[in-house]
């Protein structure tokens, strides 16, 4: 019971704090919520661009050309090579009518010129499709599949695919950096925020210690002030994050640029976005107020 | 049987200033007395006392309090002697954003005692202090004096053994510094030790309890009960 009634003094107290300081409380909560807005627009950047490279690497595929004359016992000499192969997720053999299929199917214009060649004259060349498992050693696997005998041609994009990728992992890589640069800058800026408010009620920190408050006593309504501070501060951020992605998502329907660049669905990113943003307010209020107060304690 | 409830044996303190503001002092002090200490500026008063709840440490000897060793005390164990003793200043140190009766309840809910115990309690107080209706008032609102009587009822609500009071008439005018040393007397009658600072002289006289007179950080006289003239 004695327990209960003291964190229940301790809140009453922290929430008194909040509001009867309300000018100070304002320029914490200011500081957390500016912050936590760019950490946002930093995350949501940062776990889309996280999700092209997913999705770039995902729909990568080596594309190994065999030639139209080869025998069936051959090809299936390559296709257990290729499955012996570490770095090779998945592969599909296409044959030349498929692929003709599918390509008449997707294109009246090409569905037009192939309905009048006979099927002798068809050019299109029988096919392996390979998915990697590890998008960054794709130049390797394709290098061994060309070497494979029967093979003519292999094709993945190269170049283009590397270069794409290594510029989405340098984007989230800088995201992530920032993210955690703001992190450590806010929790500074609320320390010394806190501080001020505290340095303000160095005097109540003093009768308080004069009564016979121990440090814990002292510190815990300020840790909790910061908690609330931190709370309060996360409110905005959480609400354009829900709001804002929902909004973005819907505008560009889904995708930024073409089909081929898709953005994250809002749910359930927007809500666990939120509680990260919610849980560094949170810390970070709490570890400046601790930071502020315990300056004040050395009597 | 006379106990002892303060002992300073051979109590030296010197701040890191290099003044020495007391020297080699001696003093005993018996539950349920009254003290005046006197005597000029800078004679070693206000050290004394604060080494007394520990705001100082004593740079050598020994002051026991209760029992307590209190030289001896680290800072994070410093709020153990101040619960056990009750400090009243010269001015006043109330919580301002907070209403009277918060003020003296502040002390007794860091405990965690239950609530309608601590509204016993800090009306009880505030009774003895003569100012029971004055309950929701904020400490602006209120009189020098009224606002002494705020501070002397957080200093005893939680009934401790000793009063500390450091010049507590010292911004008072004269007709609400005898009220409130009618206050006081009548807390020493209900059996708490009380050491008071002052240079009120009248008082003093008036009083006619134990005087202390300090000079260069020793102890000049200690005239016992009714003999200061």
């Amino acid at each position: 019971m004695k327990t209960f009634r003291i964190i229940g003094r301790n809140i009453r107290d922290a929430f008194k704090g909040v509001f009867r300081n309300f000018s100070l409380s304002f320029a914490s909560i200011s500081c957390i919520t500016i912050t936590l807005i760019v950490v946002a627009v930093s995350m949501v950047l940062s776990e889309n661009v996280n999700n092209f490279t997913l999705l770039v690497e995902k729909d990568v595929t080596i594309v190994a050309f065999i030639d139209n004359d080869l025998e069936e016992k051959k090809i299936d000499e390559i296709k257990k090579e290729i499955s012996k192969m570490s770095n090779v997720e998945k592969y599909e053999y296409k044959s030349k009518q498929k692929i003709t299929k599918e390509m008449m199917e997707s294109s009246e214009v090409f569905d037009s010129i192939m309905k009048n060649w006979d099927s002798s004259e068809n050019p299109i060349q029988n096919t392996f499709q390979v998915k990697v498992k590890d998008i960054n050693k794709i130049n390797d696997t394709a290098d061994k599949i060309k070497k494979l005998d029967g093979i003519t041609l292999v094709k993945y994009g190269e170049g283009m695919i590397e270069g794409l990728i290594s510029t989405f992992s340098f984007i989230h890589k800088i995201c992530i950096g920032a993210v955690v640069a703001l992190i450590l800058v806010t929790a500074f800026l609320i320390s010394n925020t806190i501080k001020i408010t505290i340095s303000s009620r160095q005097r109540e920190i003093g009768i308080m210690r004069l009564i016979g408050a121990s440090n814990l006593n002292i510190r815990i309504p300020f840790i909790i002030e910061g908690l609330i501070l931190g709370i309060l501060g996360s409110i905005i951020p959480i609400v354009l994050t829900i709001y804002g992605y929902q909004k973005l998502y819907d505008h560009f329907g889904g995708h930024l640029f073409s089909d081929f660049i898709k953005l994250i669905k809002p749910v359930p990113f927007v809500y666990a976005t939120s509680v990260v943003l919610l849980s560094i307010g949170i810390l970070v209020g709490m570890f400046g107020s601790w930071r502020a107060v315990k300056k004040h304690l050395k009597i | 049987m006379n106990v002892d409830l303060i002992r300073l044996t051979n109590v030296k303190k010197t701040y890191n200033t290099g003044v020495t503001a007391i020297r080699d002092l001696n003093l005993r002090i018996t539950k349920g007395d009254f003290v005046f200490i006197i005597g000029a500026t800078g004679c070693g008063k206000s050290t004394l006392i604060k080494m007394l709840y520990r705001e100082e440490k004593p740079t050598a000897g020994q002051i026991l309090v209760g029992g307590i060793d209190v030289g001896k005390l680290r800072n994070g164990k410093v709020y153990k002697i101040r619960r056990k003793i009750g400090v009243v200043f010269q001015d006043f140190k109330l919580l301002e954003k907070s209403t009277v009766f918060e003020n003296v309840a502040f002390a007794l809910e860091i405990f965690g005692i239950p609530k309608d115990e601590i509204h016993a309690k800090v009306v009880k107080a505030l009774d003895l202090v003569g100012l029971k209706d004055k309950i929701t008032s904020y400490p602006d609102q209120l009189s020098g004096g009224q606002q002494q009587r705020v501070a002397i009822a957080r200093a005893i609500v939680n009934g401790p053994k000793l009063l500390i009071c450091d010049e507590p008439t010292g911004n008072l005018d004269k007709e609400t510094s005898k009220e409130i040393m009618a206050v006081l007397n009548e807390i020493n009658k209900l059996g708490t030790t009380i050491i008071m600072v002052t240079h009120d002289i009248d008082i003093v006289k008036e009083m006619d309890k134990r005087v202390i007179e300090l000079d260069s950080g020793r102890v000049l006289n200690d005239f016992e009960r009714g003999t200061y003239r």
